[in-house]
C-alpha cells in the first residue's frame, strides 16, 4: 500500500520504507522564506544526510521533524510532513509525544549540568519512572549504545561538564536513546569537536542505523559521503537533489550538486 | 623594554588602588564594629536579651525586639521568597512579549528604587486600614515583603536569563514539558543566583525602620507576639500574626535619643544583637545556595 504511493521521480527510496514523507514544505522565519517548497522522503532505518552551504535551511529542515522550531518565535511551516502517515504539524500531534519519538542531537555538546547519571536518566524521570534498579539498567544500556560506558562507569556520579567534548556529545547520544527513539536527528553533530572525536561519532552513527532512522545535517561532505546511504542537497532553501550517496558523489545530476561537492564553492 | 616597565608599574598602580579601595570599606567596617563593641558588649547578658524594655537603662531587655524582628523577617521571608519566584518565572519563561508586560517590566525595575517610607504609606492605607489587619505582624511583614519583592522578582528573571538556551533546548528534545524543563532544569540552575538575591534583598529588610513606623509598629512593647508553636494540637499558632510588635532597629533608634548614657549602651548592644541576626540570616542563604551549587555540577 504504501509502496503504491510513493511518486515515479522518488523510485531511488522505493524499495524501503519511508519513515517521514515531506511534501512541498516551505518554512518561513516571519517574512523570510527558508525552505522553499521541499519534497522528499526519509527512509526508515538508514543515514540520510543533508549537505549544503551554510545558511541553505538545512538546520531549518532537520529541526521540522521533532518541531523544535516552535521555540522561535514567527516560525510557521506550510506544506507537510507525514510521520509513519500522521502529520506532524497537525493539532492532534502531542508534541511531547512526537519528540520522545523523535530524538536529537546538536550541534553543540549541551549536557545538563547535573551528573552524568542523571543527564541519561532525566528523559526517564520526566515520564515518571524513578525505579532505581530500572533507571541503572536503562542509563548502562544507552551509555553502552553510545560507546561511552567503560570511558565513564566510575565516575557516573561526577559532573558531565567535566567530560571532554566529544564524550559530551556521546553523553548527549545516550542521552536520547536512553528514551528509546525510533528517529535520532543529529544537527551538525561534530562540528565542535577534534576529528578523532569526530571519527568516533561516525562510527556510532553507522551504528545506530541498524535500529533507528537517522537524519545528519553536516556542513562536512566526507562526512556525509562516509556515514550516509542518501544524500539531499540543499541551496538557498530550496532541495537541489535527493538520492543514493554514492550517486551524488560520483554521478550528479545536477549541475550545481556537482560544483558543491567538488569543492569549486560553499 | 620601555614599554613592558611601564606596564609593570600600571600593573602594580592599579593593584594598589584596588587594595587601597578594599582596605577602606574594610576599614571602616572594622572601626564600626569595635567602637559598637567596646560600647555594647559590657551590656551584652542574659539579662538583656531576655527583658522586655524599661524606663530604667539597666533593667531594659531587648526581648520584644528581636523576637519581633524574628517574626517579622520569617514572615517577610515565607511570603516575598515564593511570590517573588513566581513572578519572575511567569514574566520571563511565560509573559507574552507585549505593551503590558513591557510596561509591569518597567514599574517593577521602578519599584525596586522606590524610598521605603512610600512601602510604609502603602502597607498602611492597604494592610492596616483597607484590610484591617492593624498594626500587626502580618501587616509588618506584608510591607516589607511589598518592599523587597521587585528586589528577588529581577534577581530571579537575571538568574533565570543566564541560563544557556541549549539546556532548555536539550530537554525539549527528550520530549519535556514546559514545566519540566523550568522545574528540573532551569529552576535548580538559577537557584544559586535567585538566593544570592534574596539575601542582599532580605539584608535590606531586616534594617528598615520607617515603613515599619509609619504602620505603627511601636516602640515601647512589654509582651511577645503569640508564641507560633503550642503545646496542643494542631501544635501551630497562629495568633501571633494580628499581635503588635517592635523590632530591632526602632527599639534602638528608640534608645540612641534617650538622653541617659545608660541607653546609649543599651542601643549599642541592640546593633550587635542585630548585626548578629543579619549574619546568621546570610549565613543560612549562604549555606543554601551552597547546597544548590553542588547539586548543579557546571
Amino acid at each position: 500500500m504504501v509502496k503504491a504511493q510513493i511518486p515515479e521521480k522518488d523510485k531511488v527510496v522505493k524499495p524501503m520504507e519511508a519513515a517521514f514523507r515531506v511534501t512541498r514544505l516551505s518554512a518561513y522565519y516571519g517574512a523570510k522564506e527558508a525552505l522553499k517548497d521541499v519534497t522528499l522522503d526519509i527512509p526508515k532505518r538508514s543515514v540520510t544526510a543533508i549537505i549544503g552551504p551554510s545558511g541553505c535551511g538545512k538546520s531549518t529542515f532537520i529541526r521540522c521533524f521533532n518541531r523544535m522550531n516552535d521555540l522561535v518565535r514567527e516560525f510557521r511551516i506550510e506544506g507537510e510532513i507525514l510521520y509513519n502517515g500522521t502529520s506532524i504539524y497537525s493539532d492532534r500531534v502531542d508534541i511531547i509525544e512526537l519528540r520522545r519519538e523523535i530524538g536529537m542531537v546538536f550541534q553543540r555538546p549541551n549536557p545538563f549540568p547535573k551528573s552524568v547519571f542523571e543527564n541519561v536518566a532525566y528523559g526517564l524521570r520526566i515520564q515518571g519512572i524513578s525505579r532505581k534498579s530500572a533507571l541503572k539498567e536503562t542509563v548502562e544500556e544507552s551509555l553502552k549504545k553510545a560507546a561511552l560506558w567503560d570511558e565513564v562507569k566510575d565516575r557516573l556520579h561526577g559532573s558531565a561538564l567535566s567530560l571532554s567534548g566529544g564524550q559530551q556529545q556521546r553523553l548527549c547520544i545516550a542521552r536520547a536513546i536512553a528514551v528509546n527513539p525510533k528517529v535520532i536527528l543529529f544537527d551538525e553533530p561534530c562540528s565542535a569537536l577534534d576529528p578523532i572525536a569526530s571519527a568516533k561519532i561516525e562510527d556510532l552513527i553507522t551504528e545506530l542505523k541498524k535500529d533507528y532512522t537517522v537524519v545528519i545535517v553536516t556542513h562536512n561532505m566526507q562526512q556525509a559521503a562516509r556515514v550516509s546511504e542518501f544524500t539531499g542537497f540543499f541551496m538557498l532553501g530550496e532541495l537541489v537533489e535527493f538520492d543514493v550517496t554514492k550517486k551524488i558523489f560520483t554521478a550528479p545530476s545536477n549541475k550545481l550538486t556537482e560544483d558543491y561537492i567538488t569543492g569549486r564553492f560553499g | 623594554m620601555r614599554k613592558s616597565a611601564l606596564n609593570k608599574w600600571t600593573d602594580r598602580s592599579f593593584f594598589a588602588v584596588g587594595l587601597i579601595a578594599t582596605l577602606t570599606g574594610l576599614g571602616v567596617l572594622l572601626i564600626l564594629l569595635t567602637d559598637v563593641l567596646t560600647d555594647g558588649s559590657g551590656r551584652l547578658s542574659w539579662q538583656f536579651l531576655t527583658s522586655y524594655p524599661s524606663r530604667r537603662p539597666e533593667e531594659a531587655g531587648i526581648l520584644s525586639a528581636w523576637a519581633g524582628t524574628a517574626w517579622i523577617m520569617a514572615l517577610t521571608g515565607v511570603i516575598a521568597f515564593p511570590l517573588g519566584i513566581m513572578a519572575g518565572i511567569h514574566l520571563e519563561e511565560y509573559g507574552k512579549k507585549n505593551w503590558f508586560t513591557g510596561l509591569i517590566e518597567i514599574n517593577i525595575a521602578n519599584l525596586a528604587g522606590v524610598p521605603s517610607i512610600i512601602y510604609g504609606l502603602l502597607g498602611l492605607g492597604l494592610f492596616v486600614r483597607t484590610l484591617a489587619l492593624g498594626r500587626s505582624v502580618i501587616a509588618g511583614a506584608a510591607t516589607l515583603a511589598l518592599l523587597i519583592l521587585p528586589i528577588i522578582i529581577l534577581s530571579t528573571r537575571e538568574a533565570l536569563r543566564s541560563i544557556p538556551f541549549s539546556i532548555r533546548e536539550a530537554s525539549y528534545a527528550l520530549g519535556s514539558t514546559k514545566w519540566q524543563t523550568i522545574r528540573y532544569q532551569v529552576l535548580p540552575a538559577a537557584m544559586p543566583g535567585i538566593l544570592t538575591g534574596t539575601i542582599l534583598a532580605m539584608s535590606r529588610a531586616i534594617g528598615e525602620t520607617a515603613p515599619l513606623i509609619t504602620i505603627g509598629a511601636l516602640t515601647y512593647v512589654a509582651f511577645l507576639p503569640a508564641s507560633p508553636v503550642s503545646a496542643e494540637f494542631p501544635f501551630i499558632n497562629l495568633n501571633g500574626l494580628s499581635d503588635a510588635f517592635t523590632v530591632l532597629p526602632i527599639q534602638i533608634f528608640n534608645w540612641v535619643s534617650r538622653p541617659q548614657k545608660g541607653f546609649f549602651a543599651n542601643a549599642a548592644a541592640g546593633i550587635i544583637v542585630l548585626l548578629t541576626i543579619t549574619f546568621l540570616m546570610n549565613a543560612v542563604a549562604i549555606w543554601l545556595r551552597h547546597r544548590y551549587q553542588k547539586k548543579i555540577r557546571w
